[in-house]
């Protein structure tokens, strides 16, 4: 591109946003400026202030670490669940256990993936009563998608060479996946479920919004009977939670790599 | 190694098993009260309760529920979500615009020599850097569950959960940009005499509109997702319909939801790669 040149693309993708967000505007027939003004805006300003000061009380103080630990247990048992199904489900992705069975499995993880999180909650709260056992079920359901299809893609370019080497030597097959398939791509394995992990325990604090336990259904159940109060002490432990392991993760990356592990 | 050479070996020995078995055993238990925490307990799931429910739900999965009246309902939710998700971002940005510029300090007239209130701008960056943080750090379903307490069940909660939460990041992208470029053209603005809004529009977005336009479709994608979960809180469009299917239990209704859902994201991948394709 010329420097200076004047680039239409954008401008034109901006004006054509603008339009749809106009035509949406429209469609919804939310009057926006009724809602910020008036007697609304008044019941609203009441409403936040509602949320001053936290509650702090030592008995609910010890509820919330208790919601806080659930949710990362929920979060850790979720995503250890979805790197062994995970890992089950990508050999046949990559090809391992013939051609036949790749397009079922790629299916799999596809349908896995393609439901969020939340709607995966939602059913297994059907399917396992509410609690927080549908919320690591239904984390493991979509991570196992995730990263099977990350699992599948580190397999399909790992090298060859060791595993064929082994082959050639008269070891059997699996032998020769956990000997010289499994050393190359370990590293890989456990890096992305840590990496999911770290993300999962953000999922984790908002999926008892449908039932599936943690701070999440803390949080719906104070709001629900207008408990403003221990809500906003409910979201400032999920923001701290998130804070805390954004810090540990990237000390534990920057160990990590210094380590050269 | 050859065969001739594995029978001169000592008997054969796994180097890697002992590693390999101790890491598994104190993934074991360190996992194990979690175990407990989480109420893990699979045998729920062969409860004859829970069992009959899921049947009865999975039963009525097929044939999907495909009559008339329906399905218009669902190409309503849809389109909805689609609005809700498109009337959020236009908010978004105009949300993010001005707050990225307000932190962006390659336009700090006060870097480039002595200007006056020069001492107002770390007291004017400081709040706004902490109001972006605490925007983009509550994550968007929790903003449209407060949203729904505080304006009501419906689409405009759904609107104000994308608007607050995605400028909190954009504005935050945005700053990037705005700093990651070439500053000097706006340097020189400044430096010639010339004002922030200026030196911005002259000097920075004419090369940072293709990557913030680029940046803000993908964004526009992830928000067509977003929306369709936080209908599951009461927001509105596809995924509050697709609440209230689970909640009777109607599992054709839930079918035929699920795959307008992803035929929603599948469209809204297509048109933001076909758009990021056309910008790059």
């Amino acid at each position: 591109m010329r420097p200076g040149a004047f680039v239409a693309a954008p401008w034109l993708v901006l004006g054509g946003f603008a339009l749809a967000a106009a035509a949406s505007v429209a469609y919804l027939g939310v009057d926006f400026v009724a809602l910020f003004t008036g007697d609304s805006a008044r019941q609203m300003a009441a409403f936040a202030r509602g949320f001053y000061p936290p509650e702090a009380t030592p008995a609910f103080l010890a509820r919330v670490a208790h919601g806080a630990v659930e949710t990362l247990a929920i979060s850790a048992l979720g995503t250890a669940a979805a790197a062994a199904a995970g890992a089950a489900l990508a050999l046949p992705a990559a090809g391992r256990w013939g051609a036949l069975l790749k397009p079922p499995a790629r299916l799999a993880l596809n349908v896995l993936r393609a439901i969020p999180e939340l709607v995966w909650a939602a059913f297994m709260v059907l399917a396992a009563g509410l609690g927080p056992f549908a919320g690591s079920l239904a984390l493991a359901l979509h991570t196992s998608g995730v990263l099977g299809r990350l699992f599948a893609e580190t397999l399909e370019n790992a090298p060859r060479a060791p595993t064929q080497a082994l082959r050639d030597a008269g070891s059997g097959a699996t032998v020769a996946f956990l000997y010289g398939t499994l050393p190359a791509v370990a590293p890989q394995f456990v890096s992305y479920a840590l990496y999911r992990w770290e993300y999962n325990i953000r999922m984790a604090a908002v999926l008892g919004f449908v039932g599936a336990g943690g701070l999440g259904q803390m949080l719906y159940v104070s709001l629900s009977v207008f408990k403003t109060q221990e809500a906003a002490t409910l979201i400032v432990a999920m923001i701290a939670i998130v804070a805390v392991v954004d810090v540990l993760s990237a000390w534990l990356r920057r160990m990590l790599g210094r380590s050269g592990a | 190694m050859r065969a001739d050479t594995a029978t001169a070996l000592p008997a054969p020995r796994d180097p890697a098993a002992a590693r390999r078995i101790g890491l598994a055993v104190a993934l074991v238990v360190v996992l194990w009260p979690a175990f407990e925490l989480a109420e893990f307990r699979p045998a729920k799931l062969l409860d004859p309760a829970n069992l009959d429910i899921v049947g009865r739900f999975l039963g009525t999965f097929f044939p999907l529920a495909l009559d008339a009246e329906f399905l218009a309902l669902v190409a309503r939710s849809a389109l909805e979500t689609l609005a809700l998700a498109t009337a959020g971002m236009a908010a978004a940005m105009a949300l993010a615009l001005p707050l990225a510029l307000l932190v962006a300090e390659s336009l700090s007239v006060s870097r480039v020599g002595p200007a006056r209130r020069a001492w107002l701008g770390p007291w004017l960056r400081a709040p706004v850097r902490f109001a972006l943080i605490l925007m983009r750090s509550i994550p968007e379903i929790v903003w449209a569950l407060l949203f729904v307490r505080a304006v009501g069940l419906g689409p405009a909660a759904g609107v104000l959960a994308i608007a607050i939460s995605y400028a909190g990041m954009l504005g935050k992208v945005y700053f990037e940009i705005f700093e990651a470029g070439d500053t000097r053209p706006a340097r020189a603005i400044l430096e010639a005499g010339g004002g922030r809004v200026s030196a911005f529009c002259y000097g920075i977005l004419p090369v940072a509109v293709p990557e913030l336009v680029s940046y803000s479709v993908y964004r526009w994608e992830c928000a067509i997702r977003a929306s369709v979960v936080m209908g599951f809180v009461g927001a509105g469009g596809l995924g509050q319909q697709m609440e209230l299917s689970m909640r009777m239990l109607a599992g054709g209704e839930v079918a035929t939801m699920l795959t307008a859902f992803l035929l929603l994201i599948m469209l809204a991948d297509a048109v933001s790669a076909a758009l990021r394709r056309a910008l790059a």
